[in-house]
């Protein structure tokens, strides 16, 4: 395959970037996106051209490391993926590809591709947690949950913090990424009890940080790679709505 | 600022309610022009009348004003802190399965705007003695104005934007409030769907049949 | 030969830990807030110890690699989390999973850690559940459970395919509320790149900042390594690319030492290589072999597409060679056969390292609706990496790196031999043996974290409540600092030819061939002398462009492959060693007449500890002689 790759390219934070167009002649359609980043790469490190940087770890779409806007799309075109898995069947002989960071105010480029996501990690140390001392914890048992809720909590668990939902919105809005924690541990008796502190403390924070304001318009719904529903920003809504009015 | 105006989640809030009330003020003011379809002024002059003189209806004309205003204001302060959150746009962009409109409710409601603002000039700032015209008689001036085809085309593209904007805004109100359900969300979204398209539906055909039925 | 201490208390083995933990010393809450403890690495018993050392009052600071501590390699696991709850009233109980993982690491465990690691399980569990972790309910609300690998009882807890994530955000939102109150530091993008010790004692690490190139002193009473396997020596494995042993082999560089490390487990079902730029595996869970059926044509080289070569043609080789079992043999047989196939030249797709997996005749059988609802999940994964339709087409395994049974030496403290070292999780040794059971490896990780390491570390603290904190200041600091800054220096200035991702991939492709799922002394001393090679070609033609100062992910790699040469130069004299068959340890000169392995408890029934002694000089063997006491050692059969 043959691609004309047009990269954002930084040197650092601080530096100005410009998008510097590859002309790349050796990718297959076996390989993921990110292996044909690696095979570019190889190519500029002979060429003794400092290679692209870019986040990745796992490769298997669980740890949320990689994340690239390709063509327009947080993780490329394809449904609920990373961009480790976008496989470049994607793409057809002679396209011209767009690679570009996350941008928002809250993600700040620290080289190339990849930006600072510890905003989401500020999010969750201003209340994302439940407070219980390590080892005093009752029988699991003790405590038993209502099988629809416990699925539910799952499925708002299941984010692994790409930052895609802030690439997507157009406001660069994090409210899908906090309204999956705040559901996860509303949802579930044993989290309902700092419920009101968490939901406060974690909107407070993800203000703070200068993201955006949601617009519900779904961009993060449909990019996101693990489809986190729309459903909990409602739920954060009203988890904010009632921890406010309630005494 | 934000200690005022709250977070980012009670600021929605605002502009989810302020735009409930707007949308149930429409249907009112669908009702009454309907009136307008009458060959018969008296009916229409008469409900000006009870709505310009009614102490009722004058405690709820500074609800509404302060709902149209909050709805602008509030608007803008969320738009603009929308855009300084993402200050380097994206080179390539592409559209992704979403609520179309929402991406232009900001240009869609300043579209309204300035309509409300000519509306404004040509009726309201009459009914409050800010500019001449004769406040006992809307029907006379309304069918004075639906013989300018200029002015029917700037009304009826004014709601046709309208109902882009309610599409959007109809269903996204409920969502902010928090009521977002498997079962009935369809439905609220089904009932936005209709209310987006007959509202403005309703206010759209009125210019046309005085045109060219009167 | 140094006689190792494990450390093991006295006294019956159910009653060890418990006696243990009520003779142990303690450090009082005044005292604590004057140590400082190092942990290296967020998975499950990194974060794990980082926030319960928080908890009890330590002054925590706690490293990782990646951007943040929700991305270590804990997250990735499948399948689920072992524990001996009973509650399916199955007849489980702490004694027959210690059983089961003594049985299943081919009997090269230590008995009072397994027993423990089985012990904590249950607490393991409520902490997580109080933590918030989905984990699957059942109608009536309790937890659900499920079999796994091949045991008699159900005793894994699981959340989907995802038990892994599931427990690692549980553990990374205990780390967020340590942060919040102050007693843990976090420091992401940092690697660590030197231990430092100071009269004996271990009293911190250097790192190295990702993003500036800095390189930063951290001093503290005593370091936590919890820092995971190096399964990626392989280059290809299911491991994240970037998971590395580097910060356990500097520590073994310094005096630690190294048991078994030979002790790698490879998994059968894996999605293949497709092409050479590949640069990871990805795991299928080991459930599909329950339906599917692996088979390769009968024909050398045949080119036809798999739904074209009639039934008469294709070789079962699983169901031929071991009737009883058949594909679902236990995962070093299946592998093994996999690997003799491809060898012979039966392989399939492009590559020739691949065998099929079949869902045809489940689909024939059970409809399409019954396999989609088990696997659909797995087989949609199929179809994005290769693009394979498994409800049309039989997708492509083979077998792949995974989990390293071996690691750091420790007692039953769980430090190593420098005093204030301790190893946690898959970075140390101590209860897999040469085998790990499914499902115990979040287990062992949480226990090491969150139940065990929190005594046994008060334990060595408590003598060291007067020692003050320790100056960065200190000639040692000075030293290993200047070290660190040395390599990197020689690392970037080779300015040669050739990228450290080619050379991992090469030195990957050795230690694939001649120390993977099977080994013999020929093609071990192969492998040292190639090894030796490469290692030299590396340190020559090495190419690194950027420099110290700022993101350089080349730099991170070509050290991580520098020590990657160390590390397989002592596998192969660990395999070397070994003569017998163990586990996923398979000599070729150890088997039984019908070809499996055999093992030789007479020669060989110890741990493997290996001590560094030099740049280029012999390593010194320790061995750890094990003793069961409580378990009769059987031979561990298949037919």
């Amino acid at each position: 395959m043959k691609l004309t790759l047009k990269i954002w390219r930084q040197k650092n934070a601080d530096a100005k970037g410009k998008f510097v167009t590859y002309d790349f002649d050796g990718a297959s359609p076996d390989m993921s996106f990110l292996e044909m980043l690696d095979a570019l790469n190889t190519k500029l490190i002979k060429a003794r051209i400092d290679p692209v940087a870019f986040d990745h770890d796992c490769r298997e779409g669980i740890c949320g490391a990689c994340g690239m806007y390709i063509n327009g799309h947080p993780h490329g075109p394809g449904k609920a993926i990373t961009t480790c898995h976008l496989s470049m069947r994607e793409f057809k002989d002679g396209d011209t590809i767009y690679v570009e960071p996350w941008r928002a105010k809250a993600f700040p480029v620290v080289k190339d591709l990849i930006v600072d996501r510890t905003a989401f990690d500020k999010i969750q140390i201003a209340g994302g947690f439940i407070s219980t001392n390590v080892g005093s914890a009752p029988d699991s048992h003790a405590l038993p949950v209502e099988k629809s809720k416990a699925d539910e909590a799952f499925n708002s668990a299941v984010c692994i913090g790409c930052g895609a939902c802030v690439a997507a919105c157009k406001n660069a809005s994090a409210m899908l990424f906090v309204s999956a924690k705040i559901a996860q541990f509303a949802l579930l008796p044993q989290g309902r009890i700092e419920a009101k502190e968490r939901v406060q403390a974690m909107v407070k924070k993800m203000d703070e940080l200068g993201f955006g304001n949601c617009s519900n318009t779904g961009a993060c719904e449909a990019e996101c790679p693990k489809e986190i529903s729309l459903v909990n920003i409602a739920r954060l809504n009203r988890e904010f709505y009632c921890a406010k009015v309630s005494p | 600022m934000d200690k005022f105006l709250g977070s980012c989640v009670t600021k929605k809030l605002v502009m989810a309610i302020a735009g409930l009330f707007l949308i149930l003020f429409l249907l009112v003011h669908l009702g009454i022009n309907f009136l307008l379809l009458i060959d018969d002024p008296v009916p229409f002059n008469s409900a000006a009348h009870f709505m310009s003189n009614n102490v009722v209806v004058k405690v709820f004309e500074i609800f509404l004003i302060a709902g149209f205003l909050i709805h602008i204001i509030w608007g803008i302060i969320l738009q603009v802190q929308n855009w300084l959150a993402r200050p380097a746009r994206y080179k390539k962009t592409a559209f992704s399965q979403t609520s179309f409109f929402s991406k232009y409710m900001i240009y869609l409601g300043i579209i309204i705007g300035v309509f409300l603002f000519i509306h404004f000039m040509n009726f309201y700032f009459v009914k409050l003695g800010w500019v001449e015209g004769d406040h006992e008689n809307f029907y006379g001036m309304v069918n004075d104005l639906f013989q300018l085809p200029l002015y029917i085309v700037i009304y009826l593209v004014s709601f046709l934007f309208l109902a882009f904007h309610l599409h959007h805004a109809f269903q996204s109100a409920f969502q902010t409030l928090g009521l977002n359900h498997n079962k009935y969300t369809p439905v609220i979204k089904g009932i936005g769907l209709i209310y987006s398209i007959v509202v403005p539906l309703g206010f759209s055909i009125i210019p046309i049949v005085i045109y060219f039925f009167k | 030969m140094t006689k190792l201490d494990a450390k093991i208390p006295e006294g019956p083995l159910a009653e060890k830990w418990a006696k243990y933990k009520a003779s142990a010393k303690l450090v009082n809450p005044a005292n604590k807030k004057k140590l400082d403890v190092i942990v290296v690495g967020t998975g499950l018993a990194g974060a794990g110890a980082a926030s319960s050392l928080g908890e009890l009052g330590y002054q925590v600071k706690n490293f990782c690699y990646q951007d943040t501590p929700r991305r270590a390699h804990s997250v990735a696991a499948q399948g689920g989390i072992n524990a001996t709850k009973n509650y399916k009233n199955d007849g489980d109980s702490i004694y027959r999973l210690f059983y089961d993982m003594i049985k299943g690491g081919d009997y090269r465990s230590r008995e009072a850690n397994v027993y423990r690691a089985a012990e904590v399980s249950n607490d393991v569990i409520d902490h997580f559940t109080a933590m918030g972790v989905p984990f699957a309910r059942d109608y009536g609300g309790n937890l659900d459970n499920r079999s796994f690998g091949g045991v008699q009882v159900s005793r894994t807890f699981y959340a989907k395919g995802q038990t892994g994530q599931q427990c690692l955000l549980g553990t990374y939102s205990s780390l967020n509320r340590q942060i919040s109150q102050g007693t843990v530091t976090m420091y992401p993008r940092r690697e660590m790149l030197e231990l430092v010790i100071i009269d004996g004692k271990t009293r911190g690490i250097i790192t190295r900042n990702l993003i500036t190139g800095e390189i930063e002193r951290h001093s503290a009473h005593a370091v936590v390594l919890a820092t995971g396997g190096y399964g990626t020596i392989y280059y290809l494995s299911t491991l994240a690319v970037n998971s590395n042993p580097s910060a356990a082999w500097k520590a073994h560089k310094k005096g630690a030492f190294f048991a078994n490390p030979s002790f790698i487990q490879i998994h059968p079902t894996s999605i293949p290589q497709l092409n050479e730029y590949q640069s990871k595996l990805t795991l299928m869970s080991e459930s599909l072999r329950n339906d599917g059926r692996i088979w390769v044509p009968k024909k050398k080289d045949d080119k036809r597409v798999a739904n074209e070569i009639p039934e008469d043609e294709r070789d079962y080789y699983l169901e031929r060679r071991y009737p009883a079992f058949g594909n679902l043999v236990p995962r070093d047989v299946a592998s093994r056969a996999a690997k003799e196939r491809c060898d012979a030249g039966y392989g399939v797709g492009k590559t020739g390292l691949a065998v099929y997996l079949d869902f045809r005749d489940a689909i024939n059988k059970q409809g399409e609706k019954a396999i989609e609802a088990k696997y659909g999940n797995l087989f949609e994964l199929c179809r994005i990496i290769t693009g394979i339709n498994p409800y049309k087409d039989p997708m492509h395994i083979y077998p792949a790196g995974h989990y390293t049974m071996g690691g750091l030496w420790v007692d039953y403290n769980l430090m190593t031999t420098i005093p204030g070292l301790f190893s946690i999780g898959e970075s140390n040794f101590s209860d897999h043996g040469a085998n790990r059971l499914g499902a115990s490896s979040l287990m062992q990780a949480s226990g090491d974290g969150y139940f065990i390491l929190p005594y046994t570390i008060s334990n060595y603290l408590a003598d060291d409540i007067k020692t003050p904190g320790i100056s960065t200041d200190n000639q040692e600091f000075e030293d290993a600092e200047k070290s660190v800054k040395e390599r990197l220096e020689k690392l970037v200035s080779i300015n040669g030819t050739q990228t450290a991702t080619s050379f991992h991939k090469r030195l990957g492709e050795i230690m694939w061939n001649y120390c993977g799922m099977s080994r013999n002394e020929e093609g071990l001393k192969k492998a040292k002398q190639m090894l030796k090679e490469l290692k030299e070609e590396f340190w020559t033609d090495l190419i690194i462009p950027g420099d110290l100062n700022s993101v350089n992910q080349e730099l991170e790699k070509a050290g991580r492959v520098a020590d990657y040469f160390e590390v397989a130069d002592l596998m192969v004299d660990d395999a070397l060693n070994r003569t017998e068959s163990c586990g996923a340890h398979y000599r070729e000169e150890s088997q039984t007449p019908e070809g499996e392995a055999l093992r030789d408890d007479k020669n060989f029934s110890y741990v493997a500890a290996w001590e560094y002694t030099g740049e280029s000089k012999p390593y010194i063997l320790h061995k750890e002689e094990l003793k069961f006491v409580d378990v009769e050692v059987k031979e561990r059969s298949y037919k």
